[in-house]
């Protein structure tokens, strides 16, 4: 049986990662090949690494990043942030990344979907997708968010999903910008409408501040992974008791 | 003869630093190459599996890659071949309309049947149904890291040496005489990944 997947993100600017200063015995928190190692040895499922900066420089220094984490991590990496291209996401992809994620790129160009998926597979294209809440508790509906969440877009988040994998992608990474460093749960009702209304995977993202959030998403939320960052990275629970408590609740997790 | 014992076939499908990397972390050297000069003069051989089959055995026509597989896989070679890799490997494959593959093992490639996710992405259990050294010190059931959307039926189950659920049973290993392939991705799959490799190298090169 599939297991649900534990995905901790770490996002990075400038080669150096922002949170996870928590980890006082590693030699270097802010150094993400460390941190990534360090996942990989505690049971994480994949890795995700987001360049939060996203700026040229940022993207050279991404490449050597995962360059050093693929030598010593052998767990899918997915690299995201600033990606604008066919050829930056063919850079990322020969430094040994698995996958790359784009947002703000798809939105104006949909069209690097389709190339990117007829290139190199649907596998490695994983759609970001930043989705904030329009309106009423009666008949939620949510809009897609571009730059970071900085700027609405208007585009129905439910469509946008659906026109996406028809394109060609091959995975959503779904985030709750309402829920997003709220640390109260993943938006739910958001994830299982996506969930629900495409054929391919879909990661949740945004809000977890416990382990119950988890569960949630995987089995209220419909979600085939759940993404996170601070629970992870300020050591408030391990990857081996986020799937401790999975699995006694009778989710399939690998251990 | 000047043989490079490892070699991971190359045929312009993007990421094959991940192989490379665990073939290195298991204790060995591998020579990436699209020459089927060096495929013939290595020990062991590596098919690794980026891209859609039909686009890989166009490449691997190309290449002037086929036939030397056909005949080395025949010769009994030591052959891993991995996910698209496994698939090609077949007699034809539905993906992108009918395409014929290299026909070493017959049998076809179907497309995962709809109302489940495709991909087949994630960690998913292999029950071993066989004894074999490529399994030594694999828990059976362990999980390993799948991405497909097509999979593999053979004709002749004699050569399933794993199994996986994904409401369907996948062949998820093959195992015929020298040749391994797996559906799955080993050099993603951690620990138990990278034993398979170091399994099979092994053998290939206890061989010599």
């Amino acid at each position: 049986m599939l297991t649900k997947r534990i995905i901790p993100c770490l996002d990075v600017t400038q080669g150096r990662v922002v949170k996870g200063l928590s980890f006082t015995h590693l030699r270097d928190a802010g150094d993400p090949v460390e941190l990534a190692a360090f996942y990989y040895q505690e049971g994480a499922d994949e890795l995700v690494f987001l360049d939060i900066g996203a700026t040229p420089e940022g993207r050279d220094n991404m490449v050597d990043v995962v360059e050093c984490v693929s030598e010593r991590v052998f767990i899918p990496l997915t690299v995201g942030g600033g990606l604008r291209s066919i050829n930056d996401i063919r850079r990322i992809l020969e430094a040994g990344a698995d996958k790359i994620a784009i947002n703000t790129a798809a939105v104006f160009n949909p069209e690097i979907i389709s190339q990117g998926a007829q290139k190199f597979g649907s596998q490695c294209i994983v759609i970001a997708i930043d989705a904030k809440r329009a309106n009423g508790i009666d008949n939620p509906k949510w809009e897609v968010c571009i730059y970071g969440g900085r700027k609405s877009t208007g585009i129905d988040a439910i469509e946008w999903a659906k026109r996406t994998v028809a394109l060609g992608a091959g995975e959503l990474l779904l985030t709750s910008w309402d829920a997003d460093g709220q640390r109260t749960g993943y938006d739910l009702e958001l994830t299982r409408a996506i969930s629900e209304a495409v054929s391919v995977p879909v990661i949740a993202s945004g809000g977890a501040g416990n382990l119950e959030h988890l569960y949630e998403a995987l089995v209220i939320g419909k979600a085939d992974a759940v993404l996170a960052a601070s629970i992870f990275h300020y050591r408030i629970y391990s990857i081996h008791q986020a799937k401790d408590y999975l699995a006694e609740r009778g989710v399939p997790v690998r251990r | 003869m000047n043989k490079e014992a490892v070699v991971v076939i190359d045929y312009g499908a993007g990421n094959l630093r991940s192989v490379v990397n665990a073939i290195t972390k298991v204790g060995y050297q591998a020579k990436v190459t699209s020459n089927p000069r060096d495929v013939f003069d290595a020990i062991a051989i590596i098919l690794p599996g980026v891209g859609a089959a039909g686009d890989t055995m166009d490449s691997l026509e190309k290449l002037g890659m086929s036939n030397v597989i056909r005949q080395l896989i025949y010769e009994g070679r030591p052959f891993f071949a991995v996910c698209v890799g496994l698939q090609v490997l077949f007699s034809r494959t539905e993906e992108g309309g009918w395409h014929e593959c290299l026909g070493v093992i017959p049998g076809i490639v179907k497309r995962l049947p709809s109302g489940l996710k495709i991909p087949h992405m994630g960690w998913n259990q292999v029950k071993q149904t066989i004894t074999h050294p490529l399994f030594d010190g694999v828990p059976d059931e362990a999980n390993f890291y799948f991405v497909h959307s097509y999979y593999a039926e053979p004709e002749d189950m004699s050569v399933v040496a794993g199994t996986t659920d994904y409401g369907i049973p996948i062949c998820s290993v093959v195992i015929k005489d020298n040749l391994v392939a797996t559906q799955f991705h080993p050099e993603k799959s951690g620990d138990q990944g990278l034993k398979l490799y170091s399994n099979f190298l092994k053998m290939a090169l206890s061989e010599r």
